[in-house]
């Protein structure tokens, strides 16, 4: 094949790889708030920094085994030739300088990024508390005392504080668009603060799986101007439904699939105790949980 | 309490088609095997020769034929996985209900890395490792066989629940709490937990047994530093195994204690914690990786350097790259969940330890790069799996670096980009590896070589055939699809990349049929010249299990060969170039010490099956059958002396004679 002929080909293949990546819709690409947007951006550099390693090895391994072939007996052989200092100092020296400046970005960055530090900003965070169910998510807004069942609404360039719990399996809170994940686990609370630059609809997930049902656990995030919030936060106080001790211990059975639910009222400090029951000696309040052979000691 | 436990008939579902089908194309291979031997009279050769054998040899091969039908189950869930993933999109929920769904990613990722990855690894350890060391066999042949027979019994196990009872349904780590009674009420947790207890206790004895064969058997004359670099690697890995194989049943045994006897090791309630859980399974579970992998990368050093024909480039930098990841893989085993929500100086140190680890790769790959530089390639298909191995793994090693960096790995974690980044190493590296060293090995074997055209034909459908499956998983992880889906919504985009990712799946599905063909075109042909390895030497290698006869006898070797320096078999070939002409020394040979065989092994594991099933279906009195059976076979095995005897010299130089004149029956 001609050298040309070769090169335009090869071009072409590119080409053909441009539309079908663009095409798609990478929404880590496209991230709505700070911390998805730094995320994003370590990835790209990351990525670029090692690529600096990965093309030469990828070309050194095409160039070295065709010029080295057997049938080239043009080609130099030294079969015995398996040492140069020169050369294992460079095979050393190069990962080693390329892992030291990674390293320095790995450490930076797990300290601004800290899913735990609360967001620098002069508005006040939101609170939202969130609960894994067996599946489906409860989220509770603890300061307008209201609550969701699998979805939630926020004002934008508010930073968000995640308090995260779960009542069984382990699951992990994620909008990708937002930012990175964090697991919630039963009897624990972990933090995740995030925050959303502009107005929109965005998926959030669980992303640890816990079982059947683990697929139906996707719920929507709504960032909207502040004022639209607060229009919200009241549309969802004239809500007829209450989210008490009873319910809640209702919604701890399996299920899956359930429809949107808005809440007027949550029972008072719902959130803490669901994360403390699992600490305190027996066994009242695990008498609703599928250990029915434990509650029956 | 019921005679027979939980055991009835409802634990085989009937009504699912699916499962029934797949039951009765299992039974049909059996009975047709069986049907064989009785038609073939091979019963007595099969038991005499293969069921209690205790040479490594024949251990080895018996644990690549059970890998490779492993990995036919293994792939078949992977098919099912990546159709079920096309279908299920929207209003359409595909062919499989998420219970079963589930069952099938637990079992497909159980399977490829316990009873798939392992004992490909240890056969191929089996057959290569002692011959390298100029050894007889390893050092407890015994408890080798024994090793064999339990890791059987894991995977009849495994196998089983597709029809009596259900597999675990917890993805293959089985985190708690989902793992635990009150999530997972049913049997399949604990086929789980009891197939991997009896196959892991066979791992350990193994890892043992290398570890000492290594250390204590080698040859006059090889030092550790004059160890050919498989062999080194087999040593890293058999350290990692006696350490980390016993986190994993210790793990798994506070699993069981929380699910047969009421205990709060990982539960919710009552001071449990299931962090602790999946700090321990990674704790065992890291290691684990390296423990397929430093394999590999013998394998691969022993290809490049046979194939360009020239000394393996930097051997001291290589061996002490392959302890240095040995060391290191113990202290990383938290990047796989940095999303718990450790504090940042926790994620980043080990962070910054994961990616160290790049470091010692990183100079194998540019050694194995300068091995070839100035070497004459023969592109042989073991040479091809290594070039794919180089590229890929190179890509693979990258993703991981950056899931290493705790900041990106937040948005990356339990995504698809974690799936195709794990896949990138394992298929890049272990599966390529483990095959270019069954190319490699498989005349020594057998004593025939495999048909090439057919290799390279399978070599590259699993090249492509893996870029296309698991391209698609980078950029879907990208756009946010977790892993263990099954089912969603229309709205996502996904369904066009999981539609060229199952394209790709059948691509490795049709590379898998070239290898099959591959296999039973080079045993039918196996008396032509062009297949048939009269020489021993198929590859014009440089390592000491080339310097004997293919299949070698039973005794490997008729005199201990005596080493002087690397690469003993290649410089004793150089020796002989020189002195070409002269009249050959007629040998004198002498009595050689050999193991007896043993039915004892397999009875043993028999029992083991039996204390596994009764305790999963929770059959009281069997379980003390199966442990009394046990004891017995251990005390009988304990006053036996008659284990050991003697090959007469007269008999060596008979089977000599009759190697040498390629008369020997051979498989």
């Amino acid at each position: 094949m001609p050298q040309r002929f070769k090169s335009l080909l090869l071009m072409l293949l590119l080409a053909a790889t441009v539309p079908l990546l663009s095409g798609c819709d990478m929404i880590m690409f496209h991230p709505k708030g700070a911390i998805a947007a730094e995320q994003i951006r370590l990835i790209i550099i990351a990525t670029i920094l090692m690529l600096l390693i990965v093309v030469p090895v990828v070309v050194m391994t095409l160039v070295i085994a065709w010029r080295y072939r057997a049938s080239n007996t043009k080609a130099k052989y030294t079969p015995d030739w398996a040492h140069s200092v020169k050369l294992e100092i460079l095979c050393w020296a190069v990962p080693c300088i390329i892992i030291a400046i990674l390293s320095v970005i790995a450490w930076v960055t797990s300290h601004t990024l800290d899913p735990y530090r609360p967001l620098d900003s002069k508005t006040k965070p939101l609170t939202i508390q969130a609960i894994a169910l067996d599946w489906k998510w409860v989220f509770i807004y603890p300061e307008q005392g209201i609550a969701t069942i699998n979805y939630i609404e926020i004002p934008e360039n508010t930073p968000i504080s995640f308090e995260i719990t779960s009542q069984g399996p382990m699951n992990a809170l994620w909008i990708p668009q937002l930012g990175g994940q964090i697991y919630a686990m039963a009897g624990m609370r972990t933090r995740l603060h995030l925050i959303a630059s502009e107005p929109g609809i965005y998926d959030g997930s669980s992303a640890n799986y816990s079982g059947e049902g683990f697929a139906e656990m996707a719920f929507k995030v709504k960032a909207e101007p502040a004022a639209d919030f607060a229009k919200w936060v009241q549309t969802v106080k004239q809500a007829p439904g209450v989210l008490t001790g009873d319910l809640f211990n209702h919604l701890l059975e399996p299920s899956k699939n359930l429809p949107v639910q808005l809440f007027s009222s949550v029972q008072p400090n719902l959130f803490n105790d669901e994360v403390m029951k699992f600490m305190m000696p027996p066994m009242t309040s695990m008498a609703h949980s599928h250990e029915t052979t434990l509650a029956g000691e | 309490m019921h005679i027979l436990g939980k055991l009835g008939l409802d634990a085989i579902p009937l009504h699912n088609p699916i499962i029934m089908g797949a039951g009765a194309f299992m039974a049909l291979v059996v009975l047709a095997v069986i049907g064989a031997l009785f038609y073939f009279k091979k019963w007595t050769v099969l038991w005499k020769e293969w069921l209690t054998t205790v040479d490594h040899k024949k251990i080895g091969i018996m644990y690549i034929v059970a890998a490779g039908v492993m990995l036919l189950r293994g792939f078949t869930d992977a098919i099912m996985m990546r159709t079920q993933q096309v279908l299920s999109v929207g209003a359409n929920h595909g062919y499989l209900p998420p219970e079963h769904y589930d069952q099938i990613f637990s079992a497909h990722g159980v399977i490829m890395i316990f009873f798939m990855a392992m004992p490909f690894m240890f056969g191929l350890l089996n057959i290569a490792v002692p011959l390298q060391i100029g050894a007889r066999d390893v050092a407890f042949p015994f408890l080798n066989a024994l090793s064999f027979w339990l890791f059987a019994v894991g995977a009849l196990l495994v196998n089983m629940s597709l029809v009596i009872g259900d597999f675990a349904g917890t993805g293959w780590l089985a985190y708690p709490p989902l793992s635990e009674v009150a999530y997972s009420p049913g049997v399949g947790v604990d086929y789980y937990i009891w197939s991997l207890q009896i196959s892991g206790l066979g791992s350990l004895m193994s890892g043992i047994n290398f570890f000492v064969t290594i250390l204590k058997m080698r040859c006059p004359g090889m030092t550790m530093m004059k160890m050919p670099v498989f062999t080194w690697t087999a040593f890293a890995t058999s350290i990692l195994v006696i350490i980390a194989f016993p986190i994993l049943t210790v793990t798994l045994a506070f699993l069981l204690f929380d699910r047969y006897f009421d205990m709060h090791f990982f539960t919710t309630g009552f001071g449990g914690n299931a962090m602790m859980y999946v700090n321990l399974i990674w704790a065992w579970g890291h290691p684990e990786v390296y423990i397929l992998i430093l394999p590999a990368f013998g394998i691969f050093s022993e290809v490049v350097s046979t194939f360009s024909q020239k000394k393996l480039f930097g051997y001291v930098t290589m061996v002490w790259a392959i302890m240095v990841i040995t060391i290191l893989s113990f202290v990383v085993w938290l990047h796989h969940f940095f999303t718990m929500g450790a504090g940042p100086d926790v994620n980043a140190v080990f962070g910054i330890a994961t990616m160290i680890i790049a470091i010692p790769t990183g100079v194998k790959i540019f050694n194995w790069l300068f091995t070839m530089c100035r070497g004459r390639v023969v592109f042989t298909s073991p040479m091809l799996w290594t070039m794919g191995f180089l590229i890929t793994f190179t890509v693979g090693g990258m993703t991981g670096v950056l899931m290493a960096v705790p900041a990106a790995d937040f948005q990356l974690h339990n995504s698809l980009f974690l799936i195709a980044h794990f896949h990138n190493v394992i298929i890049g590296g272990v599966v390529f590896g483990y095959l270019a060293g069954l190319t490699y090995w498989f005349p020594k074997a057998f004593g025939f070589k495999l048909n090439d055209r057919l290799g390279k034909c399978a070599f590259w459908c699993w090249l492509v055939g893996f870029y296309v499956a698991f391209v698609p998983l980078y950029i879907l992880g990208f756009m946010g699809m977790t892993r263990r889906l099954y089912h969603y919504e229309e709205a996502t985009g996904w369904h066009p990349y999981l539609v060229v990712a199952a394209v790709g799946a059948f691509i490795i599905l049709v590379g898998i049929i070239f290898q099959i063909t591959q296999v039973v075109v080079s045993i039918k042909n196996r008396n032509k010249p062009e297949y048939r390895d009269l020489t021993g030497d198929p590859w014009h290698g440089r390592t000491l299990e080339w310097s004997i006869p293919s299949p070698p006898p039973f005794y490997n070797f008729a005199f201990v060969p005596e080493v002087h320096e690397l690469d003993p078999f290649w410089a004793q070939k150089q020796e002989k170039l020189k002195h070409a002409g002269e009249p050959e020394v007629k040998p004198v040979y002498e009595d050689i010490h050999m193991p007896r065989n043993s039915a004892i092994p397999i009875i043993i594991a028999a029992f083991a099956f039996i204390v596994g099933f009764a305790f999963i279906w929770d059959i009281t009195w069997l379980i003390f059958v199966g442990f009394a059976g046990v004891l017995v076979c251990v005390l009988a095995r304990s006053f036996d002396y008659d284990i050991d005897y003697y090959v007469t010299a007269s008999e060596v130089e008979k089977t000599e004679e009759l190697l040498r004149s390629g008369s020997l029956e051979r498989y």
